[in-house]
Order: C-alpha cells, then sequence, then structure tokens
C-alpha cells in the first residue's frame, strides 16, 4: 500500500512535518518494500489553497493513506472525497511513523484539526485556531 | 473632482478626515470602499434606503458531463478545484472569477453561476450622499465589492472615497482613476514607514497626492522632514486634542461641532482643486 507522509526533508530518516499543505516534502513509501520516492511540495508557498493543491497531488499519486500532524478544513474534505485515510498528530521519523502506521498504533481521524490557513505561520489575528479544538493527544 | 483619502498604516484618521472633507463641500458623493470594515456610516448617520446584493461568478460542474480529467484543477492558478478520480470539488472562496476552468473543459461540463460577496448600501446625511459596500463575512474578495461601489460613482460633482488601510489590491482598486489621493498619516515611525510605502504606490500610479498629518503633536518630526525632502505638501495637520477625539467617540463629525474645521477642510479641498487644475 502506497502511504504519503508529509515531511522536512527528502528522506525516510528525515522528520514528520507537523502541517499538511505546507510541508517541504511528500514522502510516498510502499508499506510492504519500504521503498519510498520523496516529492517537493509545489503548494508550499501557495497564496491560498495549499492544502487542496497537496491533496490534489497526493490523490493523483495514488496514496491510500497520509501521515501528517494536522489538516485544515478544505485539505480534509478533498482527502475525503478521493478517500484518503488520514492519520494525524504524527511525530518521530518518516520510516518511524509508517512502521507504527502497519503495527496500528496510529488513529485515523475524521474531522480536520485546525482551521484554515493555520499553517501560514504567524499573523494570522483572525481567531481560526479557536475553532477547532487541538489535536487529539496521540 | 474624485479624491481618493488613504493611508499606509490603519487607524491614522482615514475617515475622520475623509468624512469632514466630505461635510465641508458642495454636490458631494461619498463612497466608502473600506468595504472589510466599512465605518464612515457611523460618522455620517446616514439613512439607508435600499440595498443591492453584489455577486461574483463562480464554476458549477455538470457531473453527468464531467469524466474527472483534471484540466480545470490544473488550471485554477488559486486551487479552487479538486478533482479525485470520481469526484469533482468547488471551493467558491478561492475563486478569482476568471473563467479559465470553463474554458480548457474539454467536455464542456463548468458553467458559472452567481456566488453573493457583498452588499452595496446605499443612503444619504444631509447633503452628503453615501454608497458603502460590505463583504460577505468568510469571503476573502474585496476587490469586486470595491469595483461595484465605484460603479455608482456620479459622473459629476465632487466624490469622495474613503480607502482601505495599507498598499494591497483594494487600495490600488480605491484610488485607482482618483484626480487626487489625500494621504492621512500620523507623525510617528510606524507613521512615516507606511506612508513612505504608499508613496511609492502612488508615484507608480502617477496620482498627485499630499499629506494630512492626524494627531499632530505626538511623535517626531520625521514625517515632516521627509515630506521636505520628497517636496509632498503637507495640506493640513489636525492636532492630538482632547475635544477632537471625544467627538469622534461619539459619533461626531468634529467639523459640524467645531465651524473653524468646516474652514479648513473647504480650504483643503480648494488647494487639492487648484493643484490638479479642475
Amino acid at each position: 500500500m502506497r502511504i504519503c507522509v508529509t515531511a522536512a526533508g527528502n528522506s525516510l530518516d528525515a522528520p514528520v512535518e507537523p502541517r499538511f499543505g505546507r510541508c517541504p516534502y511528500f514522502i510516498f513509501v510502499d508499506s510492504e518494500t519500504m521503498a519510498f520516492e520523496a516529492v517537493p511540495n509545489m503548494a508550499m508557498g501557495a497564496m491560498g489553497g495549499a492544502g487542496i493543491q497537496a491533496a490534489q497531488l497526493i490523490a493523483s499519486r495514488g496514496a491510500r493513506v497520509l501521515i501528517t500532524g494536522n489538516v485544515g478544513p478544505n485539505a480534509f474534505q478533498a482527502l475525503a472525497a478521493a478517500g484518503v485515510r488520514i492519520v494525524v498528530g504524527a511525530y518521530g521519523t518518516v520510516r518511524e511513523v509508517v512502521e507504527r502506521y502497519k503495527r496500528g498504533e496510529l488513529r485515523e481521524t475524521g474531522a480536520p484539526t485546525v482551521g484554515g490557513h493555520y499553517g501560514m505561520g504567524a499573523g494570522m489575528g483572525r481567531g481560526w485556531r479557536r475553532r477547532y479544538p487541538p489535536p487529539p493527544p496521540y | 473632482m474624485i479624491v481618493a483619502v488613504a493611508s499606509g498604516k490603519g487607524g491614522t484618521g482615514k475617515t475622520t478626515v475623509a468624512v469632514n472633507l466630505a461635510l465641508s463641500i458642495e454636490n458631494v458623493q461619498f463612497l466608502d470602499c473600506d468595504v472589510e470594515e466599512p465605518n464612515a456610516h457611523l460618522l455620517l448617520h446616514p439613512k439607508v434606503s435600499r440595498r443591492e446584493p453584489v455577486y461574483i461568478p463562480v464554476p458549477v460542474v455538470n457531473e453527468q458531463l464531467c469524466d474527472y480529467c483534471g484540466k480545470c484543477s490544473e488550471f485554477c492558478e488559486y486551487n479552487a478545484i479538486f478533482v479525485s478520480s470520481n469526484k469533482i470539488l468547488i471551493f467558491p472562496e478561492l475563486c478569482h472569477s476568471c473563467g479559465g476552468c470553463a474554458i480548457v473543459c474539454p467536455k464542456k461540463a463548468i458553467s458559472e453561476e452567481q456566488h453573493k460577496i457583498g452588499t452595496l448600501n446605499f443612503g444619504s446625511s444631509g447633503d452628503v450622499e453615501l454608497v458603502y459596500g460590505e463583504l460577505e463575512v468568510g469571503e476573502p474578495l474585496a476587490v469586486p465589492v470595491i469595483k461595484a461601489v465605484k460603479t455608482q460613482m456620479k459622473p459629476d460633482g465632487n466624490v469622495v472615497l474613503d480607502s482601505p488601510p495599507g498598499t494591497s489590491c483594494p487600495v490600488i482598486e480605491t484610488v485607482k482613476g482618483s484626480d487626487y489621493c489625500v494621504l492621512v498619516t500620523e507623525p510617528t515611525p510606524f507613521g512615516l514607514h507606511d506612508l513612505k510605502i504608499t508613496v511609492e504606490v502612488l508615484e507608480n500610479m502617477g496620482i498627485p497626492f499630499g499629506v494630512v498629518a492626524n494627531r499632530a503633536g505626538i511623535g517626531d518630526k520625521k514625517v515632516y522632514e521627509y515630506c521636505r525632502e520628497k517636496d509632498i505638501p503637507v495640506l493640513l495637520e489636525i492636532p492630538y486634542q482632547r475635544d477632537i477625539a471625544e467627538f469622534y467617540s461619539r459619533g461626531v463629525p468634529f467639523s459640524l461641532e467645531i465651524p473653524e474645521w468646516k474652514e479648513k477642510f473647504r480650504t483643503l479641498f480648494e488647494r487639492i482643486k487648484e493643484s490638479v487644475g479642475k
């Protein structure tokens, strides 16, 4: 099965990046062989809709599972429409989280974990964070 | 004559200046273009006689025709369309209404529908005619609503445009086509910093401008030094004064209560008129 993990670097030993739409790399891992492909995230600097663009990439590359830190409402809706299962709250290296997922230790989410624009850094000031509960403890 | 009132920094007194200016001249229409948070009506207390919705076209997909090829999503610069192998999602709040998706769709599955993003409010207050736009909560695109406000502009007579703060698209859209731009600033380092950016924008757009220094007396002299160096006229100084602030906080334009200010704003207007030759 093809699993996509959001990562800060381009290898299996890179740490998981908690932001989905604005992560530096997507690592597509074959869960049986642990063969992987690192794809730089073109949507990282998008003005808006980064989560949707990232979801489009993941769906088009046929990943069945996404492992990340948080997903926003638009990305969640898009991933759900593409039938991608979503695991949030992940931390550690890409290799570690894929192993943990295979052992059934990671929980899938049925809802977005952050508000829109969460991964854009400081300067939100719009009360977005308050609309959604913090990510579930992991 | 069309006079836009703008500022780089927010909260310098654009609306205060724009409203008092409008109340001091004749035959005037006031357009509040700060559609994200219009506030001129809080000072003008107009009777709103009618409202009109503002729409933009957004795509709608006929799923009977769509074969999920994804060309629309690929084309969309704003990531407003998501296509999976058997579903298509439209995110109207990201759409900029370019219509490109409908053009690139090989199956002609995309048409456009009207999506409400704001409201125009029409009213009057004394001799001042007021139009103010209001963006719907959650809608990010201010520019189409500002455009809609500006289509209400009367061809003759005087028009005062109250601009949003900053120097981004909504400000450009507001000041575009003005005969003159009044830049309201405060004599502080923040005021100066943002004033400089706005001056650059106006120089680029070729719109003549001058400065009004509000809350004069606070801060330092750097704004004045800058204006002198750049040869920018300082048209008016409004002092940092308790009675002016009190009228403001009660929603009363201070030129109505302190008649000498009406005269000062009229003089300001005459000076602008002279400098643009109208």
